[in-house]
């Protein structure tokens, strides 16, 4: 619809709906943000920041192959040009570093941050969109059918609408529709007379659910020779574990046991601050693991995940009791797995012993660097579980 | 179309006014578009041009902040004639009557300021045929590959010479003759110095007796790399041409950004003060053009500064010193000299020539600079301040690069030469550009600038970053 005036002008409102560009792009940004994520899985999911988080919030993870890089001026170390109300005087602090964000720059409400040098592009990224991304490669191995005799609760959920039911569940919102369009039907545009036969009733059903409850035995050596590196990879290991076993039961719990000569069930802070001195017997774990299992998760209603991380040091001699215990925790267990932070390559007897063992459930897998989270869950957690 | 009548006979009546004033402008293409609609032309710079994501970022980014109430663009006018001008379909009548004002000086500053003389005027049509194009590349040679060329672009598509005459770079077959020239232009007795030396010179003059290419500095990055460059395919030089064009019509508009905004905002006020506004209209005009126009403690708004500057001229013209009269100035001139500075100046010239000293205390600006954690003012002086004004403007806003050898070490190899003026570059930034520029030259790329007052000399060689000092 448009005029053309005697001054030479013209005015037109268009159909735009099919105008989707912007969108379009939008979607393809998107996109690269999610493949920047997934290029940059191994060190987004040692990230500090995330970790540290608990999980919940967004964390702001610079990713920097969606810059949009230019030859530019440091904004830091050049002036810059403002205006005061007429009192300003050398001195004066106008603007603070951005330490969280920016700083709520210009009244120049037209056009939002024309300024180069004040856009430091951060991407926020939701720990679920890494989540998505790494779980996307992950599956639970041996996953086994419990008794369906588990814990079964049972839920009333009102779902459903019928036309007979308490007076005390009326539907007033779909009764009231109900009669408004009977009485348009006969021409008349309001809601009243309600006849019996326009009432609705909110009615229940009632839901059966199985209840599926995993519980993570969480091992560590925490004698001298594990520092904070290794605790880190640990806690980063277990973190992730966590999130993942979440997605595919409804309740997942936490053992922590720390174990040097002897082991005891301790609190997660303790678990990964706390440092203790002595030697290593790991067989002190395991024996513990299976109290635990036999006082508190019983296999029949428990999926049960052992994992134990070590830098690989174990007294010679305690070698053979370990491996014996190993296959009993097996029995009870849905896979084992044991984690070696091992950044120096150094030789380790647990491992060598261990690589002996050929059970299907049972994995290792040796970390060398913070990278080697993300890889360690994919060997533990492989799609298609046919290597051994 | 809720008051597209109303909205005519405002649009009839302010056209009116703005001609009485003596504004001269294109024919005038008015669109009411939705919300969405605008922020991706303002994301864009332009409704029908090429795709990229990076317009896809800045668009959900200025979308999103439209969505929570932070900023809104409630006009966007093209450089084209006809002129387009896009209006949004939620805005009241009032608003629009300012938007309209304000857009018919815009459009008057591109029909009539000197820098604009060359932009294309169908150049809404000429991206089009450039998107098509593109989107064409994409075809053939696949998603991926023109997107990360275009990447590969866009980080230099700033480095164009965009002077309003400038010569053409020489063919690339052609013979040294410049060698000649320059040993001609040398002092009489200058050969005295180097007497002893003049053998040896001799000598190597015929071996090096090359041509050097560019002959001088080229400012022009893009073009130099589009003749020069061995690693571009046709379709790549197609799109680095047709992109240098696109930023050749942009530029004018980031060299008179103060100006332009300034000269519009100018308008928009005293053409609204001629309506006939009902009590409520005129508070509710009052409130939009105080957000429009308003101070900023941490940036200079273009809009405020602008206005300002073009009243300041007016006033003094209007009332010249003694001293002005005597160079010939008459008593209230101040209208025509206002129109003078608009087809004359640049953001550089305005601020340099029309900034005056009382100016600058009257608006009580100042310098500022990040000491520690904190931004704090460190200079109030008036010269510092305009030209410190002047420097951010100078190459609109972006560092002074120069192509200073394309066959460096006789290897084919690109050095480029930042002009250091005191203002250090972002080396972060820098380290990421030069692979780009690698990715278009296909050979080793060098650039020297100056960090914490020594001369460095950044190169990347396809595989790694290196840093030296010269």
């Amino acid at each position: 619809m448009s005029n053309e005036q005697e001054h030479n002008f013209v005015v037109s409102q268009e159909n735009w709906s099919l105008h989707r560009k912007g969108y379009q792009d939008q979607q393809r940004h998107n996109e690269k943000i999610k493949d920047a994520i997934k290029k940059n899985l191994p060190d987004l999911v040692s990230e500090e920041n995330i970790i540290m988080s608990n999980g919940k919030d967004m964390v702001k993870i610079p990713i920097r192959s969606l810059d949009e890089y230019k030859i530019r001026y440091n904004y830091e170390k050049s002036k810059h040009v403002g205006q005061g109300n007429g009192d300003s005087e050398v001195g004066d602090v106008v603007a603070r570093a951005p330490g969280d964000g920016q700083q709520a720059g210009a009244g120049n409400g037209k056009k939002a941050g024309d300024n180069p040098g004040q856009d430091y592009y951060e991407s926020e990224v939701s720990i679920a969109e890494i989540e998505e991304a790494l779980f996307k490669e992950l599956e639970l191995p041996n996953l086994q059918e419990k008794e369906k005799s588990e814990i079964i609760t049972e839920k009333v959920e009102f779902n459903d609408v019928r036309k007979k039911g308490l007076m005390g569940n009326v539907d007033k919102k779909r009764t009231i529709l109900t009669a408004l369009k009977r009485n348009a039907r006969e021409g008349k545009a309001q809601i009243t007379p309600i006849y019996n036969d326009d009432l609705r009733f909110k009615t229940w059903n009632e839901v059966i659910r199985h209840d599926s409850k995993a519980v993570v035995l969480a091992m560590m050596d925490t004698s001298a020779s594990m520092g904070a590196f290794e605790k880190y990879i640990a806690r980063s290991f277990f973190f992730w574990m966590n999130r993942f076993l979440k997605t595919k039961y409804e309740s997942v719990e936490f053992e922590f046991i720390a174990h040097h000569t002897e082991a005891k069930v301790v609190t997660e802070e303790a678990f990964f601050s706390k440092g203790e001195s002595g030697g290593t017997i790991c067989s002190s774990a395991y024996y513990k693991a299976l109290e635990v299992i036999e006082e508190k998760y019983h296999p029949s209603r428990y999926n049960i995940y052992p994992f134990h991380f070590s830098d690989g040091e174990n007294i010679s001699s305690d070698n053979k009791t370990c491996i014996e215990l190993v296959h009993q925790l097996m029995e009870k267990s849905n896979m084992f797995g044991y984690g070696e932070v091992n950044g120096y390559n150094r030789y380790s007897t647990l491992l060598n012993a261990y690589k002996a063992i050929k059970h299907p459930k049972f994995k290792h897998y040796v970390l060398k660097e913070k990278a080697d989270v993300y890889h360690a869950m994919k060997s533990f957690f492989q799609k298609t579980a046919e290597r051994v | 179309m809720n008051g597209t009548k109303e909205l005519t006979k405002a649009i009839e009546e302010i056209t009116e006014v703005a001609k009485g004033f003596g504004l001269d402008f294109y024919p005038m293409r008015y669109e009411v578009c939705p919300a969405d609609i605008i922020y991706t032309f303002g994301a864009y710079g332009m409704p029908t041009r090429f795709t990229h994501w990076s317009f896809g970022k800045q668009f959900h980014k200025m979308k999103l902040q439209y969505d929570l109430g932070l900023s809104q663009i409630y006009e966007l006018v093209i450089n084209s004639d006809p002129c387009y001008a896009f209006l949004l379909n939620t805005n009241s009548l009032i608003q629009n009557k300012l938007i309209i004002a304000h857009v018919l000086a815009h459009c008057d500053f591109f029909k009539n300021n000197i820098r604009f003389s060359n932009t294309r005027k169908d150049m809404v049509e000429s991206m089009t045929a450039t998107a098509e194009r593109i989107a064409h590349y994409e075809i053939v040679h696949g998603k991926e590959e023109v997107e990360s060329f275009l990447d590969a672009i866009l980080s230099i598509q700033e480095h164009i010479d965009p002077s309003i005459i400038r010569f053409k770079l020489p063919p690339k077959t052609e013979d040294d003759t410049g060698a000649a020239d320059s040993h001609k232009k040398r002092g009489e007795y200058d050969d005295l110095w180097n007497l002893d030396q003049r053998e040896k010179q001799a000598q190597s003059k015929k071996t090096k007796r090359q041509k050097k290419i560019p002959p001088s500095p080229e400012k022009d990055l893009l073009l130099f790399i589009e003749e020069y460059s061995r690693e571009l395919e046709d379709w790549q030089r197609d799109v680095l041409t047709m992109m240098r064009e696109e930023m050749l019509y942009f530029w004018p508009q980031l060299e008179t950004k103060v100006m332009n905004e300034g000269w519009a905002s100018y308008w928009h006020q005293r053409i609204m003060r001629k309506l006939d506004l009902t009590s409520s209209e005129t508070l509710e005009y009052a409130k939009l053009n105080a957000g429009v126009v308003q101070p900023s403690r941490t940036s200079i708004n273009p809009y405020y500064l602008g206005i300002k500057i073009f009243e300041d001229i007016e006033e003094r013209y209007n009332n010249p010193t003694e001293e002005m009269i005597r160079n010939g100035c008459e008593p209230n001139k101040g209208r025509d000299k206002i129109f003078e500075v608009r087809e004359m100046e640049s953001d550089i010239s305005f601020i340099r020539n029309y900034l005056t000293k009382e100016l600058v205390a009257k608006e009580d600006m100042y310098l500022f600079e990040k000491k520690g954690r904190d931004y704090r003012i460190t200079e109030k002086d008036y010269v510092q301040i305009r030209d410190q004004l002047v420097s951010q403007r100078v190459n609109g806003g972006f560092p002074y690069i120069t192509v200073e050898n394309g066959d460096y070490l006789r290897n084919g190899e690109l050095y480029l030469r930042h002009g250091y003026e005191d203002i250090e570059l972002d080396i972060k930034y820098l380290e990421h550009v030069l692979p780009y520029i690698y990715q278009l030259w296909g050979r080793s790329v060098h650039l020297e600038t100056v960090i914490e007052g020594k001369e460095t000399l950044y190169s990347y060689d396809g595989k790694e970053m290196h840093k030296q000092r010269i």
